[in-house]
């Protein structure tokens, strides 16, 4: 039997993901994302039930200050609807962002004390999030049916969408935990940063609101692209936006790369300062 | 198989400057994100020449080589970069210079229980602590019932571990590391948990471990496991390998490496000590600075200072052989004595009637705690020479190391009449 043999050195600069580390270790990255879940619904009533509760509370509310006060455009469609669907995608975006920037100080003991592909660890709180994202869904199916709403065309379009959501959200959450182990300030503007995002990507209000010329820039956040997609999807606000999602796409995967090009570049001292 | 070559690990340590005057510390304290940022940012980079003072190599110019199947021990104080070579063989870290070659599946142990979260139940932090050191899913399946019967907590696997004492948890946790299959085995000190019976049965685990032809490399402050299981020692004094060989001669050299090391600097002195500050032992003296004798009366004098009057405090006093290895213990609690003491410079003198140590050098262990908060401690405080005496007061002077550490009591002796002796009758006959 041949054996595995490991080389350990000082490495610098820029490298590849490890990809073979990373399959070695999925079963950990299962366990892990799984522990996420479980130890989040633990000893509570709702269990799972907050997943439901969190994005359609706050979309009750959006529906109640933005929608019936402040009279804002939800491009034909029931607000509620409007709202509820953008907040599916940005619930669990922000919670990526939060839940993975604190993931690599949260585990900093098992980082201490033990080997594996640092990258698990916010790809975990990627992954694990992707059960709220579902039961959200769901939710969202339901209220479509309750108001007979029937999806478009372009439904085929609804995974790249996901994968656009999960790409970005890996390259921010994976290059803010590494920034988060040597700069703590990270994690704790992490709580209004998230705020303020919302108001950058058209969670309560239109895109129609932006001004024709800046809507290409508007689109580099991919967060556009794939609410406006699922409101063109699900609600057909207007014409499947196009263009806003490819923008969106390359920007996710290019996020994505340097997200994880930075983490790796940064994990080799996780151990030495968090 | 393991291969180490020109191993060096480089740390800059943190320090901040202290300022004294009001416009310095306004100034400091606007300038203070900065500031900080520069020495976030400083903690991974290293300038090209090594003059800065707060640069510390952990490890320099580490050299071994393991062969396959050998037990290989790892000696040295606090601080000699015991850990420091762990984390970089169990990749947790990376080295600054040089190279290591690993062949075989390496499995490293750092600390039981990795990963366990009180929220999840025996089974899912079984697997979960699996996979962390390194199993597949389903390694941990073939091996669970042998798992959770070697813990003995088979009735408790699907309840969330918040509910189980801290010796359930530890026993789990290490029944797991125990069902590793690797080919090299890193292991820290995970043996000081846990109570006797569970200690022994790590013991045996570890024992045959190393004889089922493993390669393990075994760190410990322990010397009876050391010697029990390694073939082979190495001793690190501040970073540097400084003997690499047999056990026994590795062993006699850390005793009177920690023995001199005592002796050079002066108790206040000491920074390498525990506890908040609200004691510092200052001075520790026996007889006055004159010979301490086997079974001749023996006063101890401390000198401390307390940062502020304490109603009560206690002191722990032990006679070590080597480092954290307790011979006797003379402990202000369990003997009834409640301390005080005032603000500023304080002594202590504590006398016993008969020295009941045999002739040899010994470390003092001395710990002060407040409340049940550690204020000062020092595993190795200081040494004291015992010389060769005549306890019994018969003329006849005892003497050492052959005859063991401690002073026997006088006997009485009764010979008894041959009469009474049924002699060479065998019980029951």
């Amino acid at each position: 039997m041949k054996q595995p043999e490991i080389e350990i050195r000082a490495t610098s600069g820029w490298q590849l993901i490890d990809l073979g580390a990373l399959w070695q270790y999925r079963d950990l990255l299962y366990f892990l994302s799984l522990r996420g879940i479980k130890v989040k619904y633990a000893q509570s009533i709702l269990g799972v039930g907050w997943a439901v509760a969190n994005p359609l509370i706050q979309a009750l509310l959006f529906t109640v200050v933005f929608g019936n006060l402040a009279q804002l455009s939800s491009d034909g469609s029931p607000y509620i609807l409007f709202s509820f669907t953008a907040m599916v995608v940005w619930a669990y975006f922000s919670n990526i962002l939060t839940d993975a920037t604190s993931s690599l100080v949260a585990n900093r003991d098992m980082i201490g004390k033990v080997y594996f592909p640092r990258l698990i660890l916010p790809m975990a709180a990627v992954l694990g999030k992707l059960v709220d994202f579902g039961v959200a869904f769901v939710v969202l199916v339901g209220l479509l049916l309750y108001y007979g709403v029937a999806p478009t065309g372009e439904l085929y379009m609804l995974p790249v969408l996901v994968i656009i959501l999960v790409l970005t959200s890996l390259g921010a959450g994976a290059f803010l935990s590494a920034l988060a182990v040597q700069y703590r300030d990270v994690q704790y503007a992490m709580t209004f940063l998230v705020r303020l995002l919302m108001y950058t990507a058209p969670v309560v209000y239109s895109v129609s609101i932006i001004p024709e010329a800046w809507r290409g820039v508007y689109a580099l956040n991919p967060m556009v692209g794939v609410i406006e997609g699922m409101r063109a999807i699900f609600l057909g606000t207007r014409a499947f936006p196009w263009a806003w999602v490819w923008t969106g796409a390359a920007v996710s995967v290019v996020l994505f790369l340097f997200g994880c090009f930075y983490f790796r570049r940064v994990e080799r001292h996780f151990a030495d300062v968090a | 198989m393991i291969e180490v070559e020109n191993l060096g690990k480089r740390y800059r340590l943190g320090t901040r400057s202290t300022e004294d005057t009001l416009v310095g510390t306004l100034k400091a304290a606007l300038t203070y994100p900065l500031r900080n940022y520069r020495e976030l940012r400083r903690r991974k980079q290293f300038a090209q020449q090594e003059a800065g003072s707060d640069i510390l190599w952990a490890l320099r110019d580490i050299n071994f080589r393991v062969a396959e199947g050998e037990v290989l021990g790892i000696i040295g104080h606090n601080g000699a970069g015991k850990s420091s070579l762990l984390k970089i063989l169990s990749r947790i870290t990376e080295p600054t210079t040089g190279r290591v070659l690993l062949r075989g599946r390496v499995s490293s142990l750092l600390e039981v229980g990795t990963g366990f979260h009180n929220d999840l139940t025996g089974r899912d932090n079984v697997y979960m602590n699996g996979t962390i050191l390194g199993m597949t899913r389903r390694e941990v399946t073939e091996k669970f019932d042998e798992i959770v019967a070697f813990s003995g907590v088979a009735s408790h696997i699907d309840t969330p571990v918040k509910f189980y004492s801290s010796g359930m948890k530890v026993r789990l946790a290490f029944a797991v590391a125990a069902h590793l299959d690797p080919e090299i085995l890193i292991i820290d000190e995970v043996l000081a948990v846990g109570d006797l019976a569970f200690q022994q049965k790590c013991l045996a685990k570890m024992d045959s471990v190393s004889q089922s032809g493993r390669t393990v490399l075994f760190v410990s402050h322990n010397m009876g496991a050391i010697e029990g299981l390694c073939q082979r020692c190495l001793l690190l004094e501040h970073g540097r390998l400084i003997f690499n060989g047999a056990v026994p001669e590795a062993i006699t050299r850390y005793r009177d490496a920690t023995l001199s090391r005592v002796e050079a600097v002066g108790l206040a002195d000491r920074t390498d000590r525990y506890g908040d500050g609200a004691i510092r032992f200052q001075r520790l003296r026996f007889n006055g600075g004159g010979a301490v004798v086997t079974g001749e009366p023996l006063t101890i004098e401390l000198d401390y200072v307390a940062g502020r009057a304490l109603p009560s405090w206690q002191l722990t006093l032990r006679f070590c052989r080597t480092y954290r290895e307790s011979i006797i213990m003379i402990d202000s609690k369990s003997q009834g004595m409640n301390l005080t003491a005032q603000a500023g410079r304080n002594t202590l003198h504590i006398q016993l009637p008969s020295c009941p140590l045999m002739p040899n050098r010994y470390l003092i262990e001395l710990w002060a705690n407040v409340s049940s908060a550690t204020a000062d401690g020092m595993f190795d405080a200081a040494s004291v020479t015992v010389q060769e005496g005549d306890p019994y007061g018969t003329g006849t002077m005892v003497y050492a190391p052959q005859n063991g550490v401690v002073v026997a009591p006088l006997a009485s002796w009764t010979p008894q009449p041959a009469s009474r002796v049924p002699a060479q009758t065998p019980p029951g006959g």
